[in-house]
């Protein structure tokens, strides 16, 4: 029998890690079911199990060990991701095609669990903000009146998909005046009439970030991810976004209200963290993360899509191997040694 | 005390597992029916048998004498009958056999007359000389032959010796009952290499979870008078690999590439110590050793075990569990299955972990890398294990050795913590043991073209010279009387003082008398350089000596015949 040391392991294993993801999730969720609507835990369902017969499927197809590998977790992980992402009064064959196309050919052509350069849940939202964009862009005004039956009925097709349940989301307001430049428009008063607006971003959804900021930093805590990615995107992000917001607040959205908008934290924490897709080198992540909070701002406030960070997120994935070879780290023993690391 | 300690990158914190052993004092283990001692127990050259089947032995006598300067002798651990010398199983992962002496005791345990000595009237050589006689190893596990680490560099000054007394394994104690109980002659071995050597500070290392055996520790330096510090680590496995420890105690790095001594620190273990003084000033060689018998048994106990004693055996006294499937040599990090239940203790073992399902659950199945870099951040030598996976994987052993993969000590540490319950430290010692197998292939490639391309050199040359001799041979002739009578002259005033301006090469027939004479003169110097400085090469060289055997033993490794090269960093 060869030697197979170490005989102690850590109580540890993929789907843990997935599953503490999943968890770190729970607190963005739970505020945007109370404060967006109910709906979403629909969507989670229709993604998860999109990804789990996709995933099966596959798994059959490459022969792989179906529970072995289905049990894993990333698939749900994925699926969440969408789910999130997508807006939540989404038709459910349009959540359950981005979720299949994820884990068919973001995934599983590209070698499966571990293997994809791209991370599969940009690369749905992506394919379906590009083919269906109008779709995509209906996000519900806040606080969404109707019960929770028409929701459903609306997502399932069941109910007309009428006009009103859609309007602009703060970042869209915001691009259309910029856009058309009126002027002499104030972000301030623009927003403040906007009875989206909350406190400090689009009414509700800025608490739904602040969950996902609290759950982001429990897997910081829990050693899930490192403080490098989210750092990183946050700090380009409210850089670039105050320094505009600084030299003309009157047509720049302030740093808070970037942060607190779209899918910053989530991207911050949950997407540029990805390791598969992103860097693995301390200097890499950096690197990652302020580019993906970089692209996210200049796409979200000057681009053609209503947020930035799908795309943002996808480019930095395709720069993330040659990131990553530059940015080797220092090993023990190498020349500078010494500095720092004084107990 | 107040120091400033230093940290390292990565480590990680298994389950200790001590206390088990931990309960009762040290205990002799009885002789077995039949010791089975491996000549080849240290790093370096293997002794060579001076006994053979019917001779009668003595406790310590020597039946394995050293083979050049990195080797160690090895004695015979009880009085007996030598049985046969043959060819045995080793505790090695590979299984493969290795000459052995095996002998049947005679129940007296007799030993050799031994001459006890104050060691501070012998030389320094005297000292390496007796150690090595004694076969003092490196019993943190490297197994590195001690004298051979004890001859102060003439470049770089010894600022700190560093004693190794972490004992970071989870399961082992050997070493914490050795300083708790036998702290002073720990002390007084430490006194004899800091003599060697003559550091500006010793440092004994020892981890915070063993104030008892740093308190003891701390009460023998002072009762010997000695200035050693006794300094507790954080514990955090592998704070005891001898690099790891020398980082924490000194903020030293040591790379690779280089030896510690290069940045004037020197490492051993608490255990080597208490050999020396034992080998020195009670003239007993290294015949038995502390060993840690634990895991999935009734009495885990830490045992003081002649070298050769079946590890079965050696396993009973403290009654295993039904359920035991293996025997494990070493820690739980590190360690490995011995191919055989009855193969022998050694000078590296310093644990036996009896092996059960339900003490270390059959791991769960492999699954693809997700990247997601605990491996790198638990590496203590901030090496990237997934880059290395992957690449040896692939057979890209090249672009292994870019992210540094000789760099890597085989702690264990990715594999504890990898979520995908990689076995990396499995690929890396296969991507290890290619590359040098390929080395040697290359290197025997080489030398077979060099082989060719002389031989094809030498029959031209000879072709040439042929030719050229029989048109010089007449001028020659008529060369010589001149060339004659000029060196004659040339000799006269250097022979006297310098026997090897005879030697000198013969005198091209054209150089005048005025060449003999330099050359003669340059003989001269060179022989009174000589002479300033005896060409003693075991002085001379003992680092490059030792280099040589450390790469010499990490090819061995690679065929896998003696202990594994990783042993060689760890805890020395
Ligand atoms: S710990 Fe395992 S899964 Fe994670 S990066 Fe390292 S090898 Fe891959
Ligand atoms: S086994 Fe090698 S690669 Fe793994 S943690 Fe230890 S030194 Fe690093």
């Amino acid at each position: 029998m060869f030697a197979p040391a170490p005989f102690l392991l850590k109580d540890t294993s993929v789907s843990q890690v997935m599953t503490q993801v999943c968890i770190a999730l729970v607190p963005g969720i739970a505020a945007y079911a109370w404060l967006v609507g109910p709906a979403i835990l629909v969507q989670l369902v229709i993604a998860s199990l999109a990804a789990l017969l996709a995933e099966a499927a596959m798994l059959r197809l490459r022969k792989k060990p179906l529970a072995l590998f289905l049990s894993d977790g990333s698939a749900i992980v994925t699926a969440w991701l969408i789910a999130l992402t997508f807006p939540p009064l989404a038709p459910w064959w349009l959540v359950a095609t981005g979720t299949i196309f994820a884990i068919i050919v973001a995934k599983h052509l590209y070698g499966g669990l571990g293997q994809n350069p791209f991370n599969p849940a940009m690369v749905a939202f992506g394919v379906c903000i590009v083919s269906f964009p109008a779709l995509m862009s209906q996000w519900p005004s806040v606080g969404l009146q109707l019960p929770l039956v028409d929701q459903v009925n609306v997502i399932l097709g069941l109910a007309p998909r009428i006009d009103a349940l859609s309007s602009a989301t703060p970042l869209d307001a915001l691009k259309t005046a910029l856009k058309l430049d009126e002027g002499a428009f104030d972000v301030t008063h623009l927003l403040a009439n906007q009875d989206i607006y909350g406190n400090f971003a689009g009414r509700g959804w800025e608490w739904v970030a602040v969950g996902y900021l609290l759950g982001g930093l429990w897997m910081w805590q829990r050693k899930l991810i490192t403080w490098h990615v989210p750092v990183a995107f946050t700090g380009a992000l409210v850089a670039v976004s105050g320094a505009l917001w600084l030299y003309n607040p009157a047509h720049f959205a302030s740093p808070l209200f970037h942060l607190l908008s779209g899918g910053a934290m989530l991207g911050a924490f949950f997407i540029a963290t990805d390791p598969v897709s992103g860097c693995t080198t301390p200097r890499g992540k950096l690197i990652f993360g302020a580019g993906a909070g970089l692209l996210a701002y200049i796409i979200r406030v000057f681009g053609g899509y209503p947020d930035g960070v799908a795309f943002a997120v996808l480019l930095m994935n395709l720069c993330a191997p040659v990131i990553d070879l530059l940015t080797q780290p220092r090993i023990f023993g190498m020349k500078d040694a010494g500095k720092g690391g004084k107990a | 005390m107040l120091m400033n300690l230093f940290k390292f990158k990565g480590g990680v914190k298994p389950p200790t597992n001590k206390t088990q052993s931990l309960g009762k004092p040290i205990a002799q283990a009885p002789i077995p029916s039949r010791l089975v001692v491996p000549l080849h127990q240290s790093i370096g050259g293997t002794p060579r048998p001076v006994v053979q089947a019917g001779d009668k032995v003595l406790k310590g006598q020597l039946i394995g004498e050293a083979d050049g300067w990195i080797s160690a002798a090895v004695h015979a651990p009880t009085s007996g009958t030598v049985v046969e010398v043959a060819m045995h199983v080793q505790p090695h992962p590979s299984g493969l056999d290795a000459l052995c002496v095996v002998i049947e005791p005679d129940g007296k345990d007799e030993w050799i007359p031994r001459e006890p000595v104050n060691y501070k009237a012998l030389t320094p050589e005297q000292v390496r000389e007796r150690l090595q006689q004694a076969g003092v190893v490196g019993l943190g596990g490297a197994v590195f032959p001690t004298h051979g680490k004890l001859t102060a560099s003439k470049t770089v000054p010894m600022e700190e010796m560093v004693i190794n007394g972490a004992e970071c394994e989870p399961f082992i104690t050997c070493d914490d009952l050795l300083m708790r109980e036998r702290a002073e002659e720990v002390v007084r071995g430490i006194g004899i290499f800091r003599d060697l050597l003559q550091p500006k500070r010793v440092l004994i290392g020892i981890e915070d979870n063993k104030p008892e055996a740093a308190a003891a520790m701390r009460a023998a330096v002072q009762a010997v008078g000695e200035n050693f510090e006794v300094i507790p680590v954080p514990t955090l496995y592998p704070a005891g690999g001898a690099k790891q420890l020398i980082r924490v105690l000194t903020g030293k790095e040591v790379p690779a590439a280089k030896r510690s001594t290069d940045l004037g620190v020197q490492c051993f273990n608490v255990a080597t110590a208490y050999t020396a003084w034992r080998a020195i000033t009670h003239g007993e060689p290294v015949v038995s050793r502390l060993v840690t018998v634990t895991g999935n048994v009734h009495e885990p106990r830490n045992y003081e075990v002649l070298i050769g004693t079946p590890m079965d055996e050696l396993l009973k006294l403290a009654t295993p569990h039904p359920d035991t499937d293996g025997i494990i040599m070493g820690g739980p990090m590190m360690g490995f299955l011995v191919p055989q239940p009855d193969v022998p203790v050694v000078k590296a073992t310093n644990c036996l972990i009896a092996h059960s399902d339900r003490l270390f659950p059959p791991k769960a199945p492999e699954m693809p890398c997700i990247r997601c870099g605990s491996c790198a951040q638990a590496c203590p030598h901030e090496l990237q294990p997934f880059e290395m996976y992957w690449f040896s994987r692939a057979k890209n052993f090249g672009k292994t050795q870019e992210y540094h993969i000789f760099d890597c000590i085989e702690c264990g540490c990715c594999s504890f913590v990898c979520p995908s319950r990689i076995p990396l430290v499995q690929y890396f010692r296969f991507a290890k043991s290619e590359i040098w197998a390929r080395e040697r292939e290359k290197n025997a490639a080489d030398q077979a073209k060099e082989r060719f391309e002389f031989k094809q050199l030498r029959e031209e040359r000879e072709k040439a010279e042929k030719a050229e001799k029989l048109a010089k041979a007449a001028a020659a002739q008529a060369a010589k009387k001149a060339a004659e009578a000029a060196a004659a002259a040339a000799a006269g005033d250097t022979a006297a003082t310098s026997p090897q301006a005879a030697d000198a090469p013969a005198i091209d027939a054209e150089k005048a008398a005025r060449q003999a004479a330099i050359q003669a003169a340059m003989e001269r110097a060179k022989a009174q350089r000589e002479a300033a400085q005896p060409k003693n090469t075991d002085n001379l060289t003992p680092d490059q000596q030792q280099a040589a055997a450390e790469i010499e033993a990490r090819r061995a490794a690679a065929r896998l015949a003696v202990p594994e090269a990783p042993a060689n960093e760890k805890s020395e």
